[in-house]
């Protein structure tokens, strides 16, 4: 190992890492670039970066027009926090009552969460399309919200962080005269804040990018998320006009990617926490 | 004939210098203590030594070479880590051979699957074996070869971790703090193995620690190194006695040697008490010093004579001994002395006593903590002033 | 004395506790019968039906579906097509995604940097990035083909073309998830102890590479195979590219699963085939899961 060998493997190490990091961001950059270019030169076929003349208004207003993406946000906005809030809500003081009390149902409970990884939403999807749809919610929030009001993972994931957290501390709140729901809110809830971002950042990353379900119980523009409402632009954008439509990519992918490019750490950590299951 | 020889090795991290010129030579078949307080760059020196990580000057010489450029695998080292450092996914038996099958084979006779089929290599194979099923009997960890190491003890680790070091016959070997993860009782029972197998290998060693005892009791010499500096290296015995630097002294015994802060007198003398020393390379008069009296030497007792009183504050009572802690009513400082339960039999809390120093037996340091050569002039029974 | 613990009466504090505890679960207990269990029982049982959405009636047809699915070209498409594509991506992503974690672990400039760059389209939304690769891959003004042509090859019609249709997705999908299992890998690579590095040098182990083989491969062993199944999972599950870019063309070639019981069920509305379908899909999830736990988690746990 000469100091010279060292060097070249170094410099081979950063320039293949440079190489792929360039490949990578190859989509964004080219969104980015195109999303500024007249219709005309798209159609040049060039692979110059810097659009000739900027268009850059021309596509965004076009992408604007078409679709009405404050509401496609909005939307995604409002089901991902309902969905967040009712899962947390739900599967904390489960996980709770599975980890620190005793009851008997607790050993098949654990079955049960453990079949429930098992089985995603496509595979459930037929019967609860059926049944909403003789309940007549297709369309609405709560179709969009209601099938992932519980989540076994949640649970499966605050069970683990609850069993490490002593017993004492409950003996001692106990001492204190809490309830157990005083205990949850007011002793679990502050201690387990890492397990929840971690679970939030999983939760919004997953509901955000769904397409299938939303696919399933939307047929309306005013209920469509993200990711169906640039399905919608798409269809709406007969011909190629990747101009607006990398317009219109560019203000989809842009709130998670800020809210990642902000919080990457704890997206990291989250997704290291979770990466337990997909 | 100098086995081991490490010539200033310097090391810094981001600008602290955490080494700062270490030279020691261990000679064949010696065993080196190497004793200092947490972060002092023990286990920095020796992964220096086992060419882990790189010194930034000096050099390292074993058996008259210098190895200070080669990589760890080509110095022929071995080491025992703090946490034994055993590969989880091999039996103990797999865990020994791997230093032989390393060295042994050649990288395509280790390749999965493909190895196999090479010739020659059975033969090598079944060699490696056989030196690892001896050093596993001379360690009694036969019954332990087909374990992992998570289905092992402690104890039991260690002596996987112990046998995969000395299987090939290293040249030099480096121990971290190797029975610092052991029960005390354990602990006492493996110094004993370490020394029979060393004296048995005979190779230089080098040995960290930060258990006093155990360097003293396994040692042929101490190395007592502190931030970063090597202030004293010589035998169990001598260290013990004859400190060159105050930190050491203060390192080594316990409970701690005590420390006074006084001043040479107009005449270039210590007073102390009865006690009146001479330092030999004279500082200026009236510069501070700092005496050092172990206490074994310091006596107590319940009749004052007047020259040096205390009141005693604490007693420790630990079965063979008593350790008596007693505030100078002079100075207000504390004194400590370690008496037999007899002699310490009529001492209460609270008593005032009378405290006397044997006068052979105190050293004295300047303040920067170098030893000052001193000797005791008289043993005088002067009452009138207590303190110089 | 079990016998006398067992007929002493149950003290009343845990009845309390018991009953606290049914309490709390309960919302979840009904949520998961409601939305997890009845469905999944519901598509097993509608799987042996010829159920029609718009049609009122139905009738239990036994194995009926099942037969029709073994002769059902389309439905032998899809099942070949989500093989091949998983059997593409699984193996490219996580051997990609590894050689990015040693790359980035062995790194010291700029870590974080290329961290967030190789994460990146894991945070992105797919079907908009689904939308932005369409773009790349066109036929004549797709910066690929263009690049290509720099180059004197004329590129394939990527996703237009049966041939090559697969091998675009597949593309897609690589990209999407090398940054996940990259993360798990850079987390599997952090807890692996220095110590065992410095024990694999001092005892010999001179080359990369054998330090690789006898320490950094075994100890990610359960990070691999945690990432493997996960990688084939979602691979199975492919949808959303499909979906958005393909619809299953040209000519069926990008049939997948998923795609297949989306368009039987919520497109044809044919509820009891596409029941049998989803059975099919959940039977192969179960396998991979039951692989992972029995036969495979043995092999990289070493306690
Ligand atoms: N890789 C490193 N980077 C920066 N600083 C380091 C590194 N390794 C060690 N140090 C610093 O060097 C000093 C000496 O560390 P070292 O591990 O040698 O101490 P030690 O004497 O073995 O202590 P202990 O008895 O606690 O094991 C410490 O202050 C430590 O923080
Ligand atoms: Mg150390």
């Amino acid at each position: 190992m000469t100091a010279h060998s060292l060097t070249l493997g170094r410099m081979l190490r950063f320039g293949l890492l440079s190489l792929g990091a360039l490949l990578f961001l190859a989509p964004y950059i080219f969104m980015i670039s195109t999303a500024g270019k007249a219709q005309s030169e798209i159609f040049s076929s060039s692979l110059s970066l810097i659009p000739e003349q900027w268009s850059f208004a021309e596509n965004f207003t076009k992408a604007l027009s078409r679709v009405s993406m404050p509401t496609l946000l909005m939307n995604g906005v409002i089901v991902c926090a309902l969905i967040f809030l009712v899962q947390v809500v739900v599967a904390i003081p489960c996980a709770y009552a599975m980890a620190k009390l005793k009851f008997r149902a607790a050993r098949i409970m654990m079955v049960l969460v453990m079949l429930g990884l098992l089985v995603p939403i496509h595979a459930t999807a037929l019967p609860l399309y059926v049944a909403f749809d003789r309940l007549s919610v297709l369309n609405s929030y709560t179709a969009l919200v209601a099938p992932f009001s519980i989540s076994v993972f949640a649970i499966f994931l605050f069970l683990q962080f609850f069993r490490a957290i002593p017993d004492d501390l409950i003996h001692a709140a106990r001492l204190d005269g809490m309830s157990e729901a005083g205990i949850v809110a007011r002793v679990i809830v502050p201690n387990a804040w890492p397990a929840i971002t971690a679970f939030a950042i999983f939760s919004v990353v997953a509901h955000w990018n769904d397409l299938f379900w939303p696919l399933v119980v939307v047929s309306n523009q005013d209920f469509a998320t993200p990711p169906l409402g640039l399905l919608y632009f798409r269809a709406a954008e007969a011909g190629d006009d990747y101009g607006a439509l990398m317009a219109a990519t560019l203000i989809i992918t842009l709130p998670l990617v800020a809210a990642f490019l902000v919080a990457q750490k704890r997206f990291v950590e989250g997704i290291t926490m979770t990466g337990l299951k997909g | 004939m100098s086995i081991l020889a490490l010539r200033g090795i310097t090391k810094s991290y981001a600008g602290n210098s955490i080494l700062k010129g270490v030279r020691l030579e261990a000679g064949d078949g010696e065993f080196i203590a190497l004793v200092g307080p947490s972060g002092c760059g023990k286990s920095t020196l020796l992964r220096i030594v086992a060419g882990l990580d790189h010194a930034d000057n000096g050099e390292i010489v074993i058996g008259g070479r210098n190895v200070s450029s080669l990589a760890a695998a080509d110095r022929n080292i071995a080491m025992v880590f703090q946490s034994y450092a055993l590969y989880p996914h091999l039996t103990a038996g797999q865990n020994i051979a791997v230093p032989l099958a390393m060295r042994r084979l050649t990288a395509v006779q280790r390749f999965p699957f493909i190895g196999n089929f090479l010739p020659g290599q059975r033969r090598i194979r079944a060699d490696i074996q056989r030196q690892v099923r001896e050093m596993a009997s001379s360690l009694k960890i036969d019954h332990l070869l087909d374990r992992k190491p998570g289905q092992m003890s402690g104890g039991q680790r260690q002596r996987v971790a112990l046998a995969r070091a000395m299987v090939r016959r290293p040249s030099v070997f480096l121990m971290d703090e190797p029975l610092s993860n052991l029960d005390a009782n354990l602990r006492v029972h493996a110094r004993g193995e370490i020394v029979e197998l060393h004296r048995r290998a005979g190779v230089p060693t080098l040995y960290v620690t930060h258990d006093q005892s155990e360097a003293l009791s396994m040692a042929d010499r101490v190395a007592v190194m502190i931030g970063g500096t090597l202030l004293q290296l010589a035998p169990p015995q001598d260290i013990y006695e004859d400190p060159s630097h105050i930190e050491v002294a203060r390192f080594l015994g316990q409970p701690r040697i005590n420390v006074l802060e006084t001043r040479l007198d107009a005449s270039g003398l210590v007073r102390f008490g009865a006690l009146t020393l001479a330092a030999e390379s004279a500082p200026p008069a009236e510069t501070p010093v700092l005496i050092g009296i172990r206490p074994e030497f310091v006596r107590l007792s319940a009749r004052p004579d007047g020259i040096l009183s205390a009141r005693i504050e604490r007693t420790e009572f630990l079965g063979s001994e008593v350790i008596i802690h007693a505030r100078l009513d002079a100075i207000g400082e504390t004194i400590v002395a370690r008496m037999t339960p007899a002699e310490a039999g009529g001492l209460s809390v609270g008593m005032p006593v009378s405290v006397e120093i044997e006068p052979d037996r105190a050293m004295l340091f300047a303040p920067a903590g170098e030893r000052l050569p001193a000797k005791t002039v008289a043993v005088a029974s002067v009452p009138e002033k207590a303190y110089g | 004395m079990a016998s006398i613990a067992a007929d002493m009466p149950i003290a009343p504090a845990d009845r309390r506790e018991a009953r606290i505890a049914w309490i709390l679960a309960a919302p979840a207990i009904t949520l998961l019968f409601l939305f997890i269990l009845l469905p999944t029982l519901a598509v097993i049982i509608l799987g042996f039906t010829d159920f029609e959405l718009g049609y009122g009636g139905f009738r239990f047809v036994g194995f009926e579906n099942y037969a029709e699915l073994i002769g059902d070209r389309t439905f032998r498409r899809s099942l070949w097509n989500t093989a091949i594509y998983t059997a593409i991506v699984t193996p490219v992503s996580i051997v990609l995604a590894l050689a990015i974690a040693l790359l980035i672990e062995a790194e010291t400039r700029a870590r974080a940097f290329f961290r967030t760059v190789y994460f990146l389209p894991v945070a992105s939304l797919l079907v908009a990035m689904a939308t932005v690769w369409q773009f790349l891959f066109h036929p004549t003004i797709g910066p690929i083909n263009t690049f290509l042509g720099y180059l004197g090859i004329s590129g394939p019609n990527w996703l237009g073309a049966s041939g090559t249709v697969l091998y675009g997705l597949s593309i897609i999908g690589i990209w999407q998830s090398v940054g996940f299992n990259m993360v798990l890998f850079l987390a599997g690579l952090t807890a692996i102890p220095r110590e065992l590095y410095a024990a694999a040098e001092v005892d010999g182990a001179r080359s990369w590479f054998d330090r690789f083989r006898l320490v950094t491969w075994p100890m990610l062993g359960p990070t691999t195979l945690f990432v493997t199944t996960i990688s084939i999972i979602n691979s199975v599950k492919v949808f959303e590219t499909v979906k958005t870019l393909t619809e299953g063309g040209p000519n069926k070639a990008s049939e997948v699963l998923l795609f297949t019981i989306y368009q039987e069920g919520f497109v044809y509305l044919r509820v009891g085939y596409a029941s049998a379908m989803t059975v099919v899909f959940l039977a192969i999830l179960v396998v991979l899961m039951f692989l992972q736990y029995r036969v495979l988690d043995r092999k990289v746990h070493y306690a």
